[in-house]
């Protein structure tokens, strides 16, 4: 359990780390590390450079005015959970990531990183598509824009190229109206998800549901967003409703089985938490927190 | 005596260094050795037709590589079979490195020794080893089916089956009023310390000797295995355990190929070796124990009083055997729990498959025992209607039927005699603590508020404190300060705590001033090890004899300075003195001073024993039959196992939408006889419920059909976290003295772990009203098996319907 060798490189400036990548083309991006120090030490990964970001501090801000939340590429998963006007912004951030891993964890990892790293039983790439995210990444050519929809193209495998570095994410603010909930079954607590599913809400000033949106994760190879609109049509959050909902969920996913769960239970949960994800993001939309969060 | 150190809840002395981070444990010895790592099989069966090892040569900073053709003398023989038994027909062993067969995966093939771990691991990838595919038999069914066999010359996959009765079963079942049969399962799991195993070796060549640190269960047998393999003399040959991070069974295990491998090589190279097992080797190289398949037959009256009982159990038994029997044995003979069926028959068939090996983890054979027999009494009470409780009084042994003997061999090879215990007393312990019969009432409360909630209840017997013998050597040095040691070692139990609270009381010293040493074959030669729940019983009799021994030294000398009679002498905080005669009084340190007539006087204190200052000239300094030191050597060796008890109790809630088990109340009653620390007696049973927990609902060992185990991390092994366990653990102990022993106590090791798959099974069931035949069960496997059952239901209808 000792990485096969590698070169290691501190970058000074963001610059520097890029012609770094730009040289390398196995070279590999170091930030938090909670994903990428396991995969080194188990030799499934064996980059032939690290490039350890932990130096470019400009890139360590959560940044949160009217458009959004802007989440630089050091910014830990805690600074981001504890950040309230990232919060009031956008409320589903703060509820994901307390579901990602385990403190300790989330100290250290890195919001952006654990996005651009794909992994389709995490919360925060399913979070990131269902709410239009977009990364900013950056190579010796120049800069990008990639939509979150367009950002996740396997299981463990991204848009980025391997030159380039992600700068930031850009969340975009919680529209008036509109609640959100994400909730997960794990083996143990802090687990990768068997089944987790994010929701989106809004509804109407006369309180009725207009739009209902969910994303999927660890039940498809990318972050799986389904509209559900359809199933609420009387704008209420009844149950015969929410069945129908949970039904068009379990109906258009088709997850793998795997050691911890068959693909017919992970179907099964998918139905189970949307039914409730829906209804607590439509309790939110229609009574926002108290504390101030959209 | 003045303070009572025995029975009290004293702090753990070990607990300032390990809290602190300040335990030394192997990895952290011998910085400037050399480090090896394995060359490791990647096939589950295959015969080796080549290993070449010319890329390692090539690779900066190795020093040497072994493989098969390199071992000499009894090196190339197969590594020993640990516990012989007549039954055992076809044992089998491991090489220490591969000869022509490989057998499982991550059996080992080739050592690379190297200046640090991380260019030993590139050049042991670079080793290339070609193969001729041999079919993989992987799980029971495989190996009881015997379409390919593990070994040629081992026909059926059979090591060994073996049958004990205490009469005609089926006989007896035949002519009872009620008969019932279960087929049950139970998977692997493994004990997963904290700690991997690892060596590290010394050869000292300016005085041929060699020193091995090892993270083991038993420094003797590991220094026993070393000298033969080496074909050195015993007496040149030290192995000492330091700090050990958890053992639970596996690291009794030796020698393990590593512990003769990296000796060998510190003498062949005159340099420090050091082997460190990471996680990954850990799964895939060490052992596995509990899967077993096992079929029930029991007759039975309308009380539930059983009748007849017959078991038979299919045993995995991994790719070799060095363990011997131990673990079908204890399952057949544990089985019987504290009930007394008037005939019993067992049998067992140990089987090998192309898996890791099998040897005892924490319970050893008793939680598949255990499962068994408590699933059949839940299933007589089904049967009955009748209250799982009462089925199990009503074949309870009674505590005046001790000492009861049920007629079987022990693991021990002795008897299985049950020395005590109290098991009607225990059982209402238990209900009240959990809350058995108010139990209708919660569950009403909660149906009515759409949840579903279940009770579990499981009882066991466990043969603890198993012989041969363990021995105490303690010195009193001239400072007072009492030294203790024992031979056998310790991984975190709290012995260093104990087994001073004993020589405190014994001795009548101050718990501070006595210090204790555990597996240093320098310090204590003689010893056996530190497993079956028998470190206090055996270590902790025989240094409460050892501190008798001192006492009464200590007493004769004291008599002979203050002129006064050993009657009249008490010893009080380390100080002799003479009843209702103030002032006259002598410490230990002192009697150390005059115990060992000098000639040189070394300080102040040691003047007093110099030969012109002591004793009657007329008198032989040191009289026949007696020897210079204030200290004793005593060994306690016990005519048989001494049989702790419990009984667990669990409230379970299953979410009728997720499947998800979650815990409401665990409570347990455990007997150990007498309490040395409650404390540490109630932190080795959370311990033990944490283990169970793991092993009845999260953890099990993945293997495909080629015999990769595909979750060897802790990623995939869901060993529990402090959040899967239940917040509180009620505990009740209930203390019949055991009469074998001069303390009155028993072992509490593996206690904990003991009835998990049974009571969390009968939990399940309850709250189901599914019948669990499989362990351990996931959320998704309850899933399965609600759509299974309503899937039985809905055709069970239709035949009926179709019927009219």
């Amino acid at each position: 359990m000792k990485p096969a060798p590698f070169s290691y490189v501190r970058p000074a400036t963001i610059d520097e780390a890029l012609a770094t990548l730009a040289a390398d083309p196995h070279a590999k991006v170091l930030a938090g590390g909670q994903s990428l120090v396991p995969l080194l030490s188990m030799r499934l990964a064996q980059p032939s450079t690290l490039v350890d970001i932990n130096g470019l501090s400009e890139l360590a801000f959560v940044r949160t005015d009217e458009s959004g939340v802007r989440i630089g590429a050091l910014a830990r998963h805690r600074q981001v959970e504890d950040d309230g006007d990232a919060w009031r912004a956008q409320p589903l951030l703060r509820q994901a990531l307390r579901l990602v891993a385990h403190p300790t964890i989330r100290n250290r990892g890195t919001t952006l990183g654990s996005v651009v790293h794909a992994d389709p039983a995490a919360e925060m790439p399913a979070v990131a598509v269902l709410l239009g995210a977009r990364v900013v990444a950056a190579s010796v050519d120049g800069r990008r824009e990639i939509d979150a929809a367009d950002l996740f193209v396997g299981p463990l495998e991204s848009a980025l190229r391997s030159d380039e570095l992600a700068l930031e994410m850009v969340v975009p603010a919680n529209p008036p109206r509109t609640g959100t909930a994400i909730d997960e079954i794990a083996r143990r607590h802090g687990d990768f998800a068997l089944c987790g599913v994010a929701a989106v809400v809004s509804v109407g000033e006369n309180g009725a549901i207009e739009t209902v949106r969910a994303s999927y994760l660890a039940v498809a190879p990318t972050p799986h967003v389904l509209d559900l609109s359809e199933a609420f049509v009387d704008g209420t959050a009844s149950d015969r409703n929410l069945d129908a909902a949970a039904e068009i969920a379990s109906g258009a996913l088709d997850p793998d089985a795997d050691i911890h769960g068959t693909a017919d239970y992970r179907r099964h949960l998918s139905g189970v938490l949307t039914r409730r994800v829906v209804r607590d993001a439509y309790t939110r939309a229609t009574a926002p927190d108290a504390q101030g969060a959209r | 005596m003045t303070t009572k150190a025995f029975g009290a809840r004293v702090a753990r002395v070990e607990d300032e260094r390990f809290l602190r981070g300040r335990g030394r444990y192997l990895d952290d010895l011998a910085a400037d050795a050399l480090h090896v790592a394995l060359h490791r099989s990647p096939h589950a069966h295959a015969r080796i037709t080549d290993i070449d090892v010319e890329a390692v040569l090539d690779v900066d900073g190795v020093v040497a590589v072994y493989t098969y053709e390199d071992l000499t003398g009894a090196m190339a023989d197969p590594l020993p079979l640990l516990i012989p038994h007549p039954d055992l027909t076809h044992g089998r062993t491991q090489y220490a490195l591969a000869k022509d067969q490989v057998n499982y995966v991550g059996e080992a093939i080739a050592m690379v020794v190297a200046v640090d771990r991380y260019v030993a691991e590139d050049a042991a990838a670079r080793i290339v080893v070609s193969y001729e595919f041999l079919p993989p038999v992987v799980g029971l069914d495989a190996a009881r089916a015997a379409d390919h066999l593990v070994h040629d010359d081992v026909p059926g996959n059979l090591a060994a089956t073996s049958t004990q009765a205490t009469g005609d079963a089926m006989a007896a079942i035949s002519r009872a009023p009620h008969r019932l049969a279960l087929d049950l399962d139970i998977e692997r799991s493994a004990c997963t310390p904290l700690e991997g195993r690892g060596t590290v070796a010394k050869w000292d060549t300016d005085n041929g000797r060699l020193e091995v640190w090892s993270s083991t269960q038993t420094s003797t047998g590991v220094r026993a295995a070393v000298a033969a393999k080496l074909g050195l003399d015993l007496s040149v040959v030290d192995v000492i355990t330091p700090d050990v991070g958890g053992g639970f069974g596996v690291k009794v295990v030796h020698p393990w190929p590593e512990e003769v491998l990296v000796p060998m090589a510190a003498m062949a190279l005159g340099r420090p070796v050091k082997f460190t097992e990471d996680r990954r080797e850990h799964f895939i190289s060490a052992a596995h124990e509990r899967a077993q398949q096992q079929h029930v037959e029991v007759g039975f009256d309308d009380d539930g009083r059983i009748l007849g009982l017959d078991v038979e159990i299919w045993h995995d038994n991994g790719a070799y055997i060095p363990y011997g029997l131990i673990v079908p044995i204890i399952t057949t003979t544990q089985l019987l729990g504290p009930y007394k069926p008037p005939v019993y028959k067992a049998t067992f068939h140990s089987l090998y498959t192309n898996t890791v090996i099998v040897t005892p983890y924490r319970g050893a054979g008793r939680p598949q025992g255990v499962y068994a027999m408590e699933r059949t009494m839940d299933a007589i009470a089904a049967a009955l209607g009748k209250d799982r409780a009462e089925v199990r009084a009503a074949n309870f042994i009674q505590p005046d039927e001790f000492p009861y003997d049920q007629g079987l061999i022990f693991q021990d090879g002795k008897p299985l005699i049950y020395d005590s215990g109290d098991f009607p007393q225990m059982l209402d312990k238990v209900k009240a603590l959990v809350g058995w019969d108010e139990f209708a009432a919660f569950r009403d409360e909660m149906r009515a508020e759409g949840r579903r909630v279940g009770i579990g209840l499981a009882c066991y017997v466990e043969g603890t404190g198993v012989g041969p013998y363990e021995g105490g050597h303690i010195q009193v040095e001239t400072t007072g300060k009492v030294k203790v040691s024992t031979g056998l070692t310790t991984q975190g139990q709290g012995h260093q705590t104990v087994f001073a609270q004993i020589v405190a009381d014994e001795l009548g010293v101050r718990f501070e001033d006595v210090e204790v040493v555990t597996g240093d074959t320098r310090r204590m030669p003689y010893a056996v090890g530190t497993y079956a729940s028998r470190a206090a019983v055996m270590s902790g009799s025989a240094i409460a004899l050892t501190a008798r021994s001192v006492r009464r030294k200590a007493l004769e000398l004291a008599a002979e300075a203050l002129e006064a009679n050993v009657d009249d002498l008490e010893i009080r905080d380390g100080v002799v003195e003479v009843r209702g005669a103030p002032g006259a009084q002598i410490s230990l340190g002192t009697l150390a001073v005059l115990s060992n007539p000098l000639r040189y006087a070394f300080d102040e204190a040691s003047k007093a024993a110099t030969q012109f200052s002591v004793g009657d000239p007329d008198k032989v300094p040191v009289p026949e039959g007696t020897s210079p030191g204030l200290e004793s050597r005593d060994f306690y060796s016990p005519p048989r196992s001494t049989f702790a008890s419990g009984m667990h109790a669990v409230i379970v809630e299953t979410d009728p939408d997720t499947a998800e088990i979650r815990i409401l109340k665990y409570a347990v009653v455990h007997d150990c006889g007498r309490l040395i620390n409650p404390m540490i007696v109630e932190g080795q049973i959370h311990g033990g419920v944490a283990q169970g927990v793991g092993g009845a609902l999260y953890e099990r060992m993945v293997y495909d059909e080629h015999g990769q185990l595909l979750n060897a991390s802790f990623m995939d092994f869901l060993m529990p976290y402090v959040t899967e366990v239940p917040e509180t653990i009620d505990v009740d102990h209930l203390e019949t003295p055991s009469p074998l022993n001069p303390l009155g106590i028993k072992g509490a090791g593996e206690a904990g772990v003991i009835p998990s798959a049974a009571v969390f099974a009968s939990a399940i069931e309850d709250a189901e009203g599914i019948v669990i035949t499989r362990m351990p069960i996931s959320p998704s496997e309850l899933y399965d098996l609600r759509r299974t059952h309503a899937g039985s239901d809905e055709a069970a209808v239709a035949a009926v319907e179709g019927d009219s």
